[in-house]
């Protein structure tokens, strides 16, 4: 039987011809949405790896400081020791919180004991203070960072929703970085022997939630956000207040912003 | 971990002013010291070689191989402190692999490589080809296999490949010198570039370095010269000597001018830094800076060469003289590079305090390995002497095989 109706498919007439191709057309229609959905799921799975459905390219953070606000109590510091698995011996900080004391005599007092993660204590100098504020520093996560320009191997690198990080796994640990950064924000991990710095827990806000140091602040000194969108805080605060940047001269732009420091402040 | 950490406790006591807490630990040690020191002697013996043959300075001639080999042996050596820094050494090949083409640091693998493959060992080659090719026809054993070896298993001593040959070194040196300037100036741009650093961050760097370069590469040669001529039991070349100390004269001349103006620039300009860098320069460097880099390094020993070339002395003197005054020589240049390396590192990038550097004498950032890596290449050069000897009398001439 099969032998019979094999020669007569051979012999295709048009009509018959017409009606495959059509069948391959239809094939092809029920397929195509298939690949494009997939395709689509693709995407899907990489935003899941990374989040909830999170896009870095969606997104541009940033964080500002309002001196005003900080009261020096250091849990922002303990909560990034915490959060991050930051040694915890006093040489080894993403953030910390600097003492100003701006004297009668013009003399500036400057200390940051253990990075003030235990606060600092009230001893009060001979002279007269005049002016006394507390400046919590950290990675600025710069737009032209000059840690990202000097590493040798592209272990640290800038991220498209505008955080500086840095790849544990090919860094070697020359320290160029270190040298490179103005703010004194990097480190070498005692441990991994790899560079380390503040990562606006990066973990934490592809989920949505505020870093660690900003949770922990009990004054909303920190202050966590998109830089451009319309309804975030962040961009509320760089609207209501006279803003101003660390080292700025020095170009790099950075992601992190003060309000109402004095020119002591580096 | 615990030791680093017991290392550093007692530093903060040390701390005058206030330091960012993460400056504490010092990242850039005696081995970042020796390596910048190390490549400047390679660059300053190799650019010597090259004045030899370019300009035909015909009373350098025997030290023209010397020089060549001193460059290699310590161009061997000069990855080495860097290795051995290195948080990860086992990564380090991804420097060659996977660069970041926008970091000054990552050209080490290409200048580095550049420079030995394309110049030294093809200088060094062509240099000695034809005296490889009779060594090995008079030799035999083990001998005679290495030198036949490094000849490549060349044979062809006819005048067309000896012309060639000359050829070859000319060409290769008028490459080599830019590459040495590169080689040299590129280690002073590493430093020069960071701008977050008012101590390094400066045009002149590449410069400063190179010329620092020139000056000890010559007093190494010139210290070299003076010890193995007499452990062969042979004559000083008076007038070779002389000739080294004239040049070595000039490059401190130009080196001390070129400091002299960074100094003028700082002070004149004086910016922001200026008062924490006079801090650190009346303090901290003052016995490393003041005393030995500018009296002792630079100062005395330019003072004695002036003496002995101006005035009328025995030539055992002149020798002394010239011998100690390169020996100051060598302590200032590195002297220049602790104050550049570990210098630049003392005062806080908040401008507001001073932190302390305490070398240790075991472990890998120690005194100890330190020492055996500037040893290293003087045990490397000894091999080199004895492979390839440099002297005149070892060169064997065509009628004579």
């Amino acid at each position: 039987m099969m032998n019979k109706t094999a020669p007569s498919v051979t012999g295709t007439s048009p009509q018959r011809r017409s009606f495959l191709k059509t069948l391959a057309l239809s094939f092809a229609a029920l397929i195509i949405p298939g690949i494009v959905v997939a395709r689509d799921k693709l995407d899907k799975v990489k935003d899941w790896v990374i989040g909830d459905g999170y896009r870095p390219a969606d997104h541009r953070w940033g964080m500002g400081l309002d001196i005003s606000k900080c009261i020096g109590c250091g849990r922002c510091v303990d909560a990034c020791k915490k959060e991050n698995n930051v040694p915890l011996e006093p040489f080894f900080f993403r953030t910390w919180v600097e003492r100003y004391r701006i004297l009668s005599n013009g003399e500036t007092l400057i200390d940051s004991p253990g990075g003030a993660i235990n606060s600092f204590r009230a001893d009060a100098p001979e002279e007269t203070v005049l002016r006394s504020f507390f400046v919590p520093k950290l990675c600025n996560q710069c737009e032209h960072a000059p840690c990202v320009q000097v590493c040798p191997v592209g272990a640290t690198f800038s991220t498209p929703d505008g955080v500086v990080l840095v790849d544990a796994e090919h860094c070697v640990g020359c320290r160029y970085c270190i040298q490179a950064c103005p703010y004194g924000a990097r480190f070498l991990h005692p441990e991994t022997r790899t560079a380390e710095k503040c990562t606006f827990c990066y973990h934490r806000i592809v989920k949505g939630l505020a870093p660690a140091c900003v949770e922990a602040c009990p004054t909303q000194a920190r202050v966590f956000g998109e830089v451009e969108k319309k309804a975030s805080p962040l961009v509320r605060f760089l609207r209501m207040n006279k803003i101003a940047v660390l080292k700025p001269f020095l170009n790099t732009k950075p992601q992190v912003y003060y309000t109402g420091f004095d020119m002591e402040v580096r | 971990m615990e030791e680093l950490i017991q290392h550093l406790a007692p530093l903060v006591k040390e701390v005058v002013g206030y330091i960012y807490p993460n400056e504490i630990e010092l990242h850039w040690g005696l081995l970042v010291v020796v390596y910048p020191y190390v490549t400047g002697l390679v660059a300053g013996a190799f650019i010597l070689a090259s004045l030899v043959k370019i300009f035909n300075v015909t009373e350098l001639q025997p030290t023209y191989r010397m020089s060549l080999l001193t460059a290699l042996a310590f161009l061997l050596v000069a990855p080495l402190p860097l290795l051995a820094h290195l948080g990860h050494p086992e990564k380090s090949f991804a420097i060659f692999f996977t660069p970041n083409t926008r970091s000054a640091m990552a050209m080490f693998g290409f200048v580095y490589a550049w420079y030995l493959m394309a110049v030294l060992l093809l200088e060094i080659w062509f240099c000695y080809r034809k005296d490889l090719i009779l060594w090995a026809k008079q030799e035999r054993g083990l001998r005679k296999l290495l030198h036949r070896i490094m000849s490549l298993f060349s044979s062809d001593v006819s005048e067309r490949a000896l012309r060639f040959d000359q050829k070859a070194v000319k060409a290769v040196t008028l490459i080599g010198i830019p590459s040495a300037f590169l080689l040299h100036g590129y280690v002073g741009f590493i430093f020069g570039s960071i701008k977050a650093n008012p101590w390094w961050s400066s045009v002149l760097m590449p410069i400063v370095f190179l010329f620092s370069a020139i000056v000890s590469g010559i007093a190494l040669v010139l210290l070299i010269y003076m010890i193995a001529t007499p452990l062969r039991g042979k004559e000083m070349d008076m007038a070779c000597l002389n000739k080294l100390a004239s040049y070595l004269f000039y490059a401190m001349i130009i080196d001390f001018s070129l400091e002299i103006l960074d100094f003028i620039h700082r002070v004149y300009e004086s910016e922001e830094s200026i008062e924490i860098l006079a801090a650190l320069v009346t303090g901290k460097l003052f016995i490393s800076l003041i005393v030995v880099q500018l009296l002792l390094g630079m100062l005395l020993p330019l003072g004695a060469i002036a003496m002995a070339k101006m005035l009328q002395m025995p030539s055992d003197l002149k020798k002394m003289i010239y011998f100690v005054a390169a020996l100051l020589v060598q302590v200032g240049i590195f002297s220049t590079r602790w104050n550049v390396v570990v210098g630049g590192q003392l005062f806080s990038k908040s401008f507001s305090g001073l932190t302390v550097y305490k070398t240790t004498f075991l472990g890998l950032e120690g005194l100890l390995v330190s020492m055996g890596l500037l040893l290293l290449p003087f045990l490397i050069l000894y091999v080199l002497f004895a492979l390839l000897p440099p002297w005149e009398e070892s060169k064997v001439s065509l009628e004579g095989s």
